[in-house]
């Protein structure tokens, strides 16, 4: 698949984002009120800001932004709908709860009942995103158990970092928080492992020959293409990154991923390496995304020369 | 929610006018919707006899033709060096004013100086004509690098043609066989048929090189190595021969199998026919013993034998003479294999199922008929085994000798025009050949006046060829000469490197219409394109003029001096004729018109009406009145109808005399374009039933064929199988005749011109070195492209916008190339780079592109690096237009030693993966200016 | 309204035959011209006259090598591949806005241009390849099963079918309900063991595809050769040509017929 960089800004940012506002409606429903409202304006402004950054850019990619809003009309159906119903009812709930928790808005009690409708609307909002990818029976490799849970990891394991890195700014920095994004980012870790082996392995079980029937006569290869120069279907779908560079890709990703545990690890000692991790984990989310496009082969690739897919 | 509301009867057109396609030689009826006066889509007309409702991929992408940027919008006058692509944009008073004074001058002194030769022209009815009325023998269409070997054979053979003249009786057949087609004339009617016969479980064999298109939708795919199908058919001729399954009867009515055979060796008449004091060839009546006229109604002639006559002379019979022929063992189904690269037992298995589809599945139909000496036969017999062949025939330097053997084939097995056979589509049969003879020799090219008859026709002996005493050629393309003494559709294909050399002679005017034979449609570009620009020593041009009109920027347009801008066929008037090139049916005769739906939006003029025009500013007699006014003032539209080749017969045959109610013979009918739109732009008239078979020999048929002026006489046309007219060309090159070969000349005309079909191999292959160049090289026609291949189309160009070299997996395994390497492949011409790609429906010695992508860049004005011009290629570069010298220097065309058939497919090649792999192909040749249009 | 309506009972669709299709790309071009001035309109290319000229097709014909068991030679298949108007579209279902839609009425899986927002989704979702995004337009196109024409009351009778079934020169394109068991194409799809495209993806495509049917060359023909006895085949040949006289009328005793190819008399 082609890696849109709008869809990998739109799902990384989001991602990060929803993240960081699930952790602070936790944060919210434990702690209750912010113990500055700069802290909290500041840790809103950045989970908000990810979040509408990310719906801002999903709408560069459209044909026709100006009639995005139709898109929340067919959530029965489709969750691509779905995740903008969720992303638009989200903002009620998080801009209340970081009214009351900044103590903009005095309402002590609202703090935590408003602080876990947010967390769990920011989560149900990253579960649609993943939805979108997961239920598309086309891609294996998006079609897997995997890959919600790695959506929603990721998301935490970086808004986690960021959340990290914007306390040791206002000097809030604590333990606790170095740990829950040290257990974030081994899981991510440890789920993004899963998930390549899982993709390796699981069986191509379309083929060419099943693709164009003609299996019951012999095996099937490619002859001439429609067209001579490549047309939409081949640049959207055909977009395949080469096995030796999508194993270094992975490698890379999974050096991000442990620097910022070391860099987590090494906050405990100075503060400030909070930020660095909420880099380093944010880079390679956003590494891990486009390789999660890359790679992820399309069924229709079979009509284009595909043996198996 | 609900569903939108769609609106299920938009009504996107506010009118649909009928008219005739161009997009190949097919010219299938469209139907063509037009809203505000632009086109909005074309489909094909449903009444039309041709296609029938259908229509190709090219026919639908028509509108991109006609709206292409690549058009022509006004005269053009050269201003800078030929092929620098500076020109002037003039009136069209100027330019036909240039034009006619350039021509007048050849005119007033020696009308040979002008080469006046047309590539893809639907209108040689007139064109022909035209050259004929200046008094040039230098015109011919582009038959000569075409397919003159399919229509020269079968003309010769038994007056038709494969090609468009005939075709399979796809309704009664049970067996198909096609050779060497993978897109050509007919295109549609040949889709059509072949699913018809694929539902029917009619058995297809396609022979072929490569396995694409009709070939890949064959029961069986016969990879024959290209340039030996002779052999192949000759050792099917021999299975069938020695197993005596021919038709026997049908050889002995029908053709000249029982005919007698002067055996004279070395003698002035050896191998003519012994004939009686009146002419008539004598055939061995087994009744009385004696000789007696062929076609006396009471002979019960011999098939075989050797006789006595009683003068003496010694006689055999022409079949007995073919089958000592193919019974030899050199003809076995084992000899030939290797070669043809066909399993022995496979062209035995293919004969044997010719044989039982002929004489087990015989048809008959219950059409009682009368035949040519009043013999009524009850049933109309049908031996339904049918064949088509076609380019990979024809393309060959030996592919007149291997049509005929086609054609003996299919006449052994008794086929031609019968019930499940091959048939004729009138005005078809015709004598063969037929009486037409051409005109050009000394003397009867003379200033200010016309030829005594057409420039092209067909010779019966050395005494019509078109050469001085010395032997000299008068054509400019030796056409009629003894390089090609049957080169009825002339060869364009020599003119440029002819003028260039002045070989026979220099030139002054040369003027084409609608040929690029500065790149496609030239064999050896390079050169071409150098003769085109070369200058004498005084600083003139060789070919001192060049007159060019097209309708698009083609690469030809950057090389004329003058450039005259055609409509597109959608701005047009035009008669698909059949004093042209018919489209008729085998069932009955046919003809069309195109009518112009759109008008021109920009200052072009049809080509037709131009040449008139130019005849009358010429004085050409026939385009002239006594006072000097045009005789046909409105145009080709009146010319069309008002023109007469004999009395009553003139370029349609529908709808004429009064009230449009004659048809084939009738006075002008001023409404007959009227009738002809009424009718959705064609005619067709459908003969009875009695009359649709056995038409060579159809008694009704043959008088009717006499009315409609399609002969000149209800004479039989008796199938040629021993041609005579070959044998009298050897005696020639004997000594014997007024007409005689020079010396170095004779061993070829005694090689080639073998009465009884027989096969050689083509001559590339036997004059390079075998090790050298070890590969086959053709193209094939791209069924979305074939003729229709400008680029300028922006949908096919879509489809097919580059090639690649295609050969067979194992070959390049054994080269060491992979699928996408560029490779260079050499001939012992020149060389070109290309990108590979691996295939394995193909001869494993045979590489093969389609024809005609590759561009020169900035031609048809599209972008410098486009694709066709980076990646594109021609196999042409490769192809020299002439062979290497022989003893005593001389180069003969690279082309059929019988026709002066351009010999493209003998194209003999070395491929290696290219040491230089960069994704361009070479050569590059420089940018071609881009044509600026007019505002 | 991407939830699904209930099947319909008319499933308009195209059976293509796989066994006489030439790959002319009659369809590719009729559809592209019909589309670009109907509902679809228009269907736009980029860099028309440049190098790598694309654009939108709706109809697109791929060339397989099918290597048969046995064979020495791959066989070519022509393979036209268009929208199968799927019983259980996921490209409808995926469609955030509704404009992608199956027709209750007739099964025709259709996009509204006027909302739809160009998001590719259902181009993502669908595993034939049938849906191509218009950069120009910003919408998604695909095949409409020439909606426009096949009820257009402005067109003749014979002329209301998809502009590729009426293009197509060798037959191999046939238009009709495969819903009802009785119509001419149901029949072609029992009679030729018509077939899915990736029916394991669920689906349920409407159109189907007539499989090539078998080859008789070489290794599939019946071994059939003409009598080779031993003996002058000429000499046969020479009896073969008397008798074919003398069928006809009696000419004289065998003793004077000559059959030794030599000279007479």
């Amino acid at each position: 698949m082609h890696p849109a960089y709008s869809v990998i800004l739109f799902t990384t940012a989001s991602g990060a984002g929803y993240g960081l506002l699930a952790l602070l409606g936790l944060v919210g429903f434990n702690h209750g009120q912010a113990s500055s409202v700069a802290f909290a304006l500041v840790c809103m402004f950045i989970a908000l800001g990810l979040i509408t950054i990310g719906l801002l850019s999903s709408t560069f990619h459209l044909g026709h932004p100006e009639r995005a809003w139709r898109a929340l009309s067919q959530w029965r159906s489709s969750w691509l709908s779905r995740e903008g119903v969720a992303a638009v009812i989200t903002y009620v709930p998080a801009l209340a709860f970081g009214l009351v928790w900044s103590g903009l808005i005095d309402a002590p009690r609202l703090i935590a009942p408003l602080g876990v409708v947010t967390a769990v609307m920011a989560m149900v909002t990253v579960f649609t995103t993943g939805m979108i990818y997961a239920s598309l029976k086309t891609i294996r490799a998006w079609n897997q158990m995997l890959t919600v849970p790695v959506y929603l990891v990721l998301g935490l394991a970086t808004g986690s970092a960021l959340l990290a890195g914007i306390a040791s700014l206002f000097e809030r920095f604590q333990v606790f928080q170095a740990v829950l994004t040290i257990a974030l980012l081994l899981a991510a870790l440890i789920l993004k492992f899963a998930y390549w082996r899982m993709i390796d392995e699981a069986p191509r079980d379309h083929t060419m020959e099943s693709a164009t029937g003609l299996g019951s006569i012999g095996t099937v290869g490619q002859w001439e293409v429609p067209h001579t120069s490549e047309n939409y279907v081949q640049k959207e779908m055909g977009y395949a990154v080469a096995r030796k560079h999508a194993k270094t890709l992975r490698r890379f990703v999974l050096v991000l991923l442990a620097l910022a545990l070391l860099a987590m690890l090494a906050s405990l000692a100075l503060s400030y390496f909070a930020i660095l991790a909420a880099a380093l984990a944010l880079a390679a989310a956003v590494v891990e995304r486009w390789l999660f496009f890359a790679e992820a082969q399309h069924v229709v690739t079979l009509f284009y020369g595909a043996k198996s897919a | 929610m609900t569903e939108p509301a769609v609106n299920t009867s938009p009504k996107t057109w506010d009118e649909i006018k009928t008219t005739t396609c161009y997009m190949c030689a097919c010219r299938c009826g469209i139907k063509v919707y037009l809203k505000d006066g632009t086109v909005k889509y074309i489909d094909g007309n449903p009444d039309h006899p041709v296609n029938k409702g259908i229509i190709c991929g090219k026919g639908a992408a028509g509108i991109k033709q006609h709206y292409s940027p690549a058009r022509l919008s006004k005269p053009l006058l050269r201003v800078g060096e030929r092929g620098s692509g500076e020109f002037r944009e003039i009136e069209w008073e100027e330019a036909l004013r240039i034009a006619t004074l350039w021509l007048s001058e050849v005119r007033n002194t020696d009308p040979k100086k002008l080469a006046f030769f047309t590539g893809r022209d639907q209108s040689q009815g007139l064109t022909g004509w035209w050259a004929a009325q200046f008094g040039t023998p230098n015109y011919a269409a582009h038959g000569g690098f075409c397919s003159v070997n399919m229509a020269a054979a079968g003309l010769y053979t038994f007056g038709g043609s494969f090609w468009e003249f005939g075709e399979p009786d796809w309704k009664h057949t049970k067996y198909f066989m096609l050779f060497g087609v993978a897109e050509d004339h007919g295109s549609n009617p040949i889709k059509k048929a072949l699913g018809k016969l694929k539902a029917k479980g009619v058995k297809i064999v396609s022979i072929n090189p490569i396995r694409t298109g009709y070939s890949a939708i064959a029961d069986e795919w016969i990879g024959i190595r290209p340039g030996t199908d002779g052999l192949f058919v000759g050792a099917l001729i021999h299975e069938l021969i020695s197993a005596q399954k021919i038709d026997g009867e049908y050889l002995l009515r029908y053709t000249n199998s029982p005919w007698l055979v002067i055996e004279n060796p070395g003698g002035a008449d050896d191998g003519l026919f012994a004939r009686n004091a009146q002419g008539s060839a004598l055939v061995w009546d087994g009744h009385s013993g004696t000789p007696m006229p062929a076609l006396s109604p009471d002979a019960e002639p011999k098939l075989m034998g050797r006789f006595k006559l009683p003068d003496g002379r010694r006689v055999v019979t022409s079949f007995q003479l073919i089958a000592e022929r193919f019974l030899t063992p050199e003809w076995a189904p084992e000899a030939v294999s290797e070669r043809c690269g066909v399993p022995a037992g496979t062209i035995k298995r293919l004969a044997a199922e010719l044989a039982r589809t002929a004489f087990e599945e015989q048809i008959e139909l219950d059409i009682p008929w009368t035949d040519h000496l009043g013999r009524y036969h009850e049933k109309m017999l049908g031996r339904p085994v049918s064949m088509h062949a076609m380019r990979g025939i024809s393309a060959h330097a030996n592919g007149f000798q291997t049509c005929r053997t086609i054609h003996l084939l299919q006449i052994l097995l008794g086929t031609i025009d019968v019930p499940g056979g091959f048939r004729y589509k009138p005005p078809f049969p015709k004598p063969p050949p037929p009486g037409v003879k051409p005109a050009g020799k000394p003397g009867q090219v003379k200033p200010n006046t016309p030829l005594p008859g057409p420039p092209l026709g067909f010779v019966t002996s050395p005494d019509d060829l078109l050469i001085d005493a010395e032997g000299t050629p008068q054509r400019i393309d030796k056409a009629y000469s003894w390089d090609a003494p049957l080169a009825a559709h002339g060869m364009m294909h020599m003119v440029i490197t002819n003028a260039a050399k002045k070989d026979p002679y220099g030139i002054e005017v040369l003027f084409m219409y609608m040929a690029n034979m500065s790149w496609n449609s030239a064999m050896n570009v390079p050169d071409t394109i150098k003769y085109l620009t070369q200058k004498e020593p005084d600083g003139s041009y060789t070919i001192p003029k060049i007159i060019y009109s097209d309708a698009y920027a083609s690469e030809m347009v950057h090389y004329a001096d003058l450039v005259l801008p055609d409509t597109t066929y959608l701005e047009r008037w035009d008669c698909i004729s059949m004093l042209d090139r018919p489209i008729s049916e085998a069932d009955g005769p046919a003809d069309s018109i195109r009518q112009p739906v759109v008008e021109p939006d920009r200052d072009v003029r049809p080509f037709q009406t131009v040449l008139l025009d130019l005849g009358n500013r010429l004085g050409l007699p026939g385009m002239t009145r006594t006072d000097g006014s045009p005789r046909y003032p409105g145009g080709y539209a009146d010319y069309i109808v008002h023109h007469e080749r004999a009395p009553g017969i003139g370029p349609l045959a529908g709808f004429r005399g009064p009230n449009g109610k004659a048809q084939g013979r009738g006075a002008p009918n001023p409404e007959q374009l009227q009738h002809y739109i009424d009718n959705g732009c064609h005619w067709y008239y459908e003969l009875p039933d009695h009359m649709k078979y056995y038409r060579h020999v159809n008694w009704a048929y043959l008088d009717w064929a006499t009315f409609f002026g399609f002969m000149g006489k209800p004479e039989p046309v008796i199938h040629q199988l021993y041609c005579e007219p070959l044998q009298k060309f050897r005696l020639a090159a004997q000594g014997y005749g007024k007409v005689v070969p020079p010396a170095e000349h004779r061993r070829r005309i005694l090689d080639h011109f073998d009465p009884v079909p027989f096969w050689y191999p083509p001559f590339e292959g036997e004059m390079v070195r075998q090790r050298d160049y070890p590969m086959h090289a053709v193209t094939q026609r791209p069924m979305a492209m074939y003729h229709s291949w400008g680029s300028q189309n922006s949908w096919l160009r879509q489809l097919l916008g580059r090639n690649w070299l295609y050969m067979a997996r194992s070959m390049a395994a054994k080269l060491g190339i992979a699928d996408g390497d560029w490779v260079s492949v050499t001939s012992n011409h020149g060389k070109i780079k290309a990108q590979a790609r691996l295939m394995d429906g193909v001869n494993p010695e045979t590489v093969w592109t389609w024809n005609a992508i590759g561009k020169r860049s900035g031609a048809w004005n599209l972008e410098k690096g486009a694709d066709e011009a980076k990646k594109g290629f021609l196999l042409n570069h490769l192809i020299s237009e002439l062979l290497p010298e022989r003893e005593g220097g001389y180069r003969y065309s690279n082309s059929d030693p019988v026709t002066g058939q351009a010999a493209w497919y003998d194209l003999r090649v070395r491929v290696e993966k290219a040491t230089e792999q960069s994704a361009v192909s070479e050569p590059q040749f420089p940018a071609l200016k881009k044509i600026r249009r007019a505002k | 309204m991407t939830s699904l309506p209930p099947p319909s009972a008319k499933k308009l669709g195209l059976v293509i035959d796989l066994d006489t299709c030439v790959g002319c790309q009659a369809c590719a071009t009729s559809c592209k011209e019909w589309n670009a001035q109907g509902y679809s309109a228009p269907l736009n290319d980029s860099n028309p006259y440049g190098s790598e000229p694309t654009g939108v097709w709706l109809n697109r014909i791929h060339g397989f090598e099918v290597k048969e068991e046995g064979q020495a030679h791959s066989r070519i298949v022509n393979f036209p591949r268009s929208c199968l108007h799927c019983e259980e579209p996921a490209c409808v279902t995926v469609c955030p806005t509704g404009a992608s839609y199956k027709r209750a009425e007739d099964g025709i899986v259709l996009v509204n241009p006027e909302t739809c927002i160009g998001c590719k989704l259902c181009s993502w979702a669908c595993p034939y390849g049938a849906r191509e995004y218009d950069q120009s337009d910003g919408v998604m196109k695909k095949c409409t099963l020439c909606v426009d024409r096949i009820y257009n009351e402005n067109l003749d009778v014979e002329d209301r079918q998809p502009a590729c079934v009426k293009a197509c020169p060798t037959g191999a394109r046939h238009f009709g309900d495969l819903g009802d068991a009785s119509s001419n194409v149901s029949k072609l799809v029992a009679e030729r063991g018509g077939y899915d495209l990736l029916p394991e993806m669920g689906y349920k495509p409407v159109n189907k595809y007539l499989p090539p049917r078998p080859r008789r060359d070489a290794h599939t023909a019946k071994a059939e050769a003409l009598p080779k006895p031993d003996g002058s085949a000429f000499d046969r040949l020479f009896v073969w040509a008397d008798k074919l006289l003398s069928s006809k009328r009696v000419v004289g005793r065998v003793s004077d017929i000559d059959n030794s190819g030599k000279l007479e008399g």
